[in-house]
Parts: structure tokens; sequence; C-alpha cells
């Protein structure tokens, strides 16, 4: 199979993978009972009735974990041709890799200094 | 799975049919056929975990319906097709409506990529490893977005901490994966299995192993690391305004996901589909790769039913100061050592092609360097525990002091 073929495949498989978990819902859409009302259909109908709005701004830590998360992936990324080289790989090539781990370790260890990683 | 695709084509074509239709068309018998196996061991597992739980617990599990118990997941699945469906008016419909479909889809496209035996897959891709996380990172999106769109607080609580948990988990999992790549010197998870025939690779790195373990049983939201539905604090936490049918794909997902992970375990790290006798048929080669992966999904169920959940700044501190400077440690002692040997011709630089006995030098080095670095690993940790034990006797004993009474 040409790699066309290999990602017309993952392509197909993407598109049919939600399929599978709609075709249940959409049988359960024409057998379940149909009885709503205000106050079933209300945010946490079982409940206290919630106060105010729930979309509200979150705690900043949240936001900082993502921003090194973020570092963190996109710089792995580009660590996995290294991996796929590495048999075949020079000592140079094989140093400037080691090089990029020592940085992106740098840049762990900074943001362990500036507190970013407690849980305030 | 290709030789299937390309003969159906061709017979379609034979038979006059449209050469784009003809490819279309045995390109959807090979979804179906690869889908179809996540789908029906989907079934099962619910059983399976039901009944191990139970076990553990110390209890019988679902035994009522049909023989012990097997039919229990089919009327569940009745029950829940005939449940009303609530969509809370305040929710975002749309997202509130995609975020159970994504949830599934992204745990069944793992299987794309999965090689069953050394002929039967649904795609071979040369990027499979980063396939794998790409994908995998979608069920975050899932659970985020249901949090969101529900409209809810103890449901937003919930997605916020997915997208600390899941995503702060995804380094770790990224580094230990790295290793096994490495080792095989290629991202597909053919090669990677092919590249195990001398030796696998939890021998070669058990550390890599325990890592993507750990940060596995993160990824699929399970205890220690379920507080993303903690029932207690969150009441259910992303899913709490879902129902009927909705809130079984929810969990539908998460039990296939963890036994996916156990599967991707076996290829990565115990050599897939190798076992004795393998190439005598493709059946025994299945039954491998089943065997393992079942016996490591086995011990996340253990694990689930066993430790206690963590709170949010332990499990953040867990990852970030431990598990994260672990990986990276562990990469670089591993890529170090190896490139070290290479350099000095004591292990293989082809190691599709390497005997066990071209690799023996490289696996007692690498074993010890990881041997070492467990046991330094066990000291610190013993050494913390020790301290903590010891603050939080201080601590007790201030506390239990009689007060001094008055008038002596």
């Amino acid at each position: 199979m040409n790699i066309l073929n290999e990602w017309a495949f993952v392509g197909l498989f993407a598109v049919m993978a939600p399929v599978f978990p709609a075709l249940p819902i959409v049988i359960a859409w024409l057998f379940r009972p149909r009885k709503p009302n205000v106050l079933k259909s209300s945010t946490y109908e079982c409940g206290v009735e919630t106060i105010g709005d729930t979309w509200v701004q979150f705690r900043v830590q949240y936001y900082i974990y993502g921003l090194i998360f973020l570092v963190f992936d996109v710089e792995m990324v580009f660590l996995f041709p290294w991996a796929v080289a590495y048999n075949e790989m020079s000592l140079f090539g094989f140093v400037a890799g080691f090089l990029f781990i020592f940085l992106l370790t740098d840049a762990l260890f900074y943001a362990w200094k500036k507190n970013a990683l407690d849980w305030k | 799975m290709e030789e299937l695709c390309t003969g159906l084509c061709s017979i379609l074509v034979e038979s006059g049919a449209d050469a784009g239709l003809a490819l279309f068309l045995s390109l959807l018998v090979g979804v179906l056929l690869v889908s179809g196996v996540p789908l029906i061991t989907v079934i099962l597992l619910i059983w399976i975990e039901r009944k191990v739980a139970a076990r553990i617990q110390d209890r019988i599990g679902p035994n009522r319906v049909g023989p012990v118990g097997l039919l229990q997941t089919i009327a569940d699945m009745i029950k829940l097709l005939s449940k009303e469906d609530i969509t809370p008016t305040a929710a975002d419909r749309v997202l509130y409506n995609a975020a159970p479909l994504v949830s599934f889809a992204s745990v069944v496209l793992l299987w794309a990529v999965i090689p069953f035996t050394p002929f039967h897959y649904g795609v071979d891709l040369e990027i499979g490893a980063l396939y794998f996380v790409a994908i995998a990172s979608f069920g975050t999106l899932a659970i985020m977005a249901a949090g969101w769109a529900s409209n809810n607080k103890y449901a937003l609580l919930g997605a916020f901490r997915v997208v600390a948990l899941l995503v702060s988990y995804e380094v770790p999992l990224v580094f230990a994966l790295l290793v096994p790549v490495l080792l095989a010197g290629s991202m597909s998870l053919v090669d990677i299995v092919n590249a195990q025939n001398a030796m696998w690779f939890v021998v070669l790195s058990p550390l890599a192993f325990v890592i993507f373990y750990i940060s596995s049983q993160a990824e699929t939201g399970r205890a220690p690391f379920d507080l993303i539905e903690a029932e207690s604090e969150l009441v259910a936490g992303f899913n709490i305004e879902y129902s009927g049918m909705k809130f079984g794909m929810f969990f539908a997902a998460e039990f296939l996901h963890v036994f996916t992970n156990g599967i991707i375990m076996a290829i990565l790290f115990f050599g897939g589909w190798m076992g004795p006798l393998y190439y005598e048929s493709p059946l025994i080669a299945f039954a491998w790769l089943g065997v393992k992966g079942g016996l490591i999904y086995l011990t996340t169920l253990w694990l689930r039913n066993t430790v206690p959940r963590l709170r949010i700044d332990q499990i953040m501190a867990f990852n970030w100061k431990f598990l994260v400077p672990l990986s990276i440690a562990n990469l670089i002692v591993v890529s170090f050592v190896l490139k070290a040997l290479q350099e000095l011709e004591l292990a293989p630089r082809d190691i599709l092609s390497a005997s066990f006995g071209d690799l023996l030098p490289t696996t007692v080095i690498l074993l010890l360097f990881n041997g070492a670095m467990i046991f330094y690993l066990l000291g610190i940790l013993r050494k913390r525990g020790r301290e903590a034990r010891r603050e939080s006797q201080a601590a007790r004993a201030d506390f239990a002091q009689p007060a001094p009474v008055a008038g002596h």
C-alpha cells in the first residue's frame, strides 16, 4: 500500500470512528422517553440551585502548568527524529541532541526555582 | 490487512467496478475489521472490570444475567438505551453532544496502528508512535469539552483538573516513549516489535516501562489519579450532567482506553506478538499479544482498586518534581550508555538483525545502569519518606502533649 492509501485508511478510520459511538446514541434517541420540564433540565438538577455564572475566571496555576507543558510538548516532538536516527547517527549529531535535552532540563529547573511547579 | 485491501481492491476492479470506488470499499472493509476488535472487546471489558473489582473488594460481582453474569453488559446497554437523555438548558449543545463521540472515537482510532500479528494490522504508519501520542490527547480534549459545555461548576472543576493532570503526565509518557523508539530506531510500531526479536525492551530499559506505566495510568484518569471525576468531592466531575447512552460512551471509552494502553505497553516493551511458536500461525501471534496486553491490563485494574486517590498538589508535584526529571534522566542515561557501547563496538547498530548473543553485553550493561538508577531512586524516596514520617510524628507528639495543669 502506498503512502497515500495508508493515510486514506487513517482518514476513513477517523471518519468512521465517531460513527460507532453515534450509533447507540441515535438508537437511544429513537426509543428513549421525552418528558422534559424546566426543573429537570436545569443545571445540577438533583442538587441545590447554582449561584452565579459557571464560566468564571479560574486558578492561574492551571495556566502555568499549561504553559510549561506547551514548552515540553513542542520540544519533545523535535526529539523524535533524533531518536529515530539515533543508531546511524555520528557523534556530532548525538551530542547536538544531548545539548538540546540539557537545555530542556534547564528550563524545567528554571520553572522549579521560580516556584512555578508548586500548587499554590 | 495490506494484502487484504489490495486483493479485495483488485477483485472489485476486475469485476468491473470503478477504481476509486473499489479502493474506498476495500478500505472500508479494512476499517470495519480493525475497529471490530475494540468494539467487541469493550463489551467483555466492562464485565471483566466489574468482576475483578468485585473480587478485590471481596464481593461476587455481576452473576445474575447470563452465565457468571456475562450478559450483564447487554442488560446495562438496554437500560441505558431506554433512559431519558437530558441536555441541560444552560449547556453548550454542540460541544455537549460532540464530547462523548470524540471521547470514544479517540480510543477506537488508536487501534488503526496497533499491529495484531506480523501481517495483520490496520496501517503500519512510519510515525506510529507519534500517532499514538497525538490521538491519545484527543481524549483530553473531549473531557475538557464535556466539562466546559455542561455549564456546571463541578463539571468545570473536573475539566480544569483534566487539563492540569492529563497534560502534565503526557510529558513523562512521551519521554518514556522515546526510549523504545530510540532503541528500535523507528517510530513504526511494527518495526518496534520486530526490533524486540532478540530481547524485550522492558529488559533493556525497565525504568522507561515503569514511567510509561505510571503515566498511562494517569492518562486514563484512574485511581490513584482519578480526581477528574473524584466522586467524593466533585460528585462525578466532568460527566455529572450526562445521562443515558452519552454517559455510557464516556465509560466505554475509559474502559477501552485502559485495555488499549495495556496492549500498547505490550507492543512497546514486551515484544507484542513475539512468543514461542508465533510464526506458526497468526492466531498464536494474536493470542500472545492478547495475553501480554491482558496481563498488564489486569495489573492496572489491581492498582486501581488498591491505591487511594491522591490530592491534586501531590499529583502535580509527583509528576513535575519526580517523574519528569526521572524520565529525562532515564533518556539521558540510556542514550548515552548505548551510544558509548556503539562507539566501542559492543552494541549492534542494527537491532533488527541482531541476535541474542550480539545484544547480551548491551543488555547486561543497560540493566546494570537501570538497576543503579532504581537503587539510587529508592534511596531518595526512603530518605524523603523517613523525613515526612518524622515530621508527622513530631506534629502528633505536640498535639498529644497534655496541657500544663495550673496549680503545680
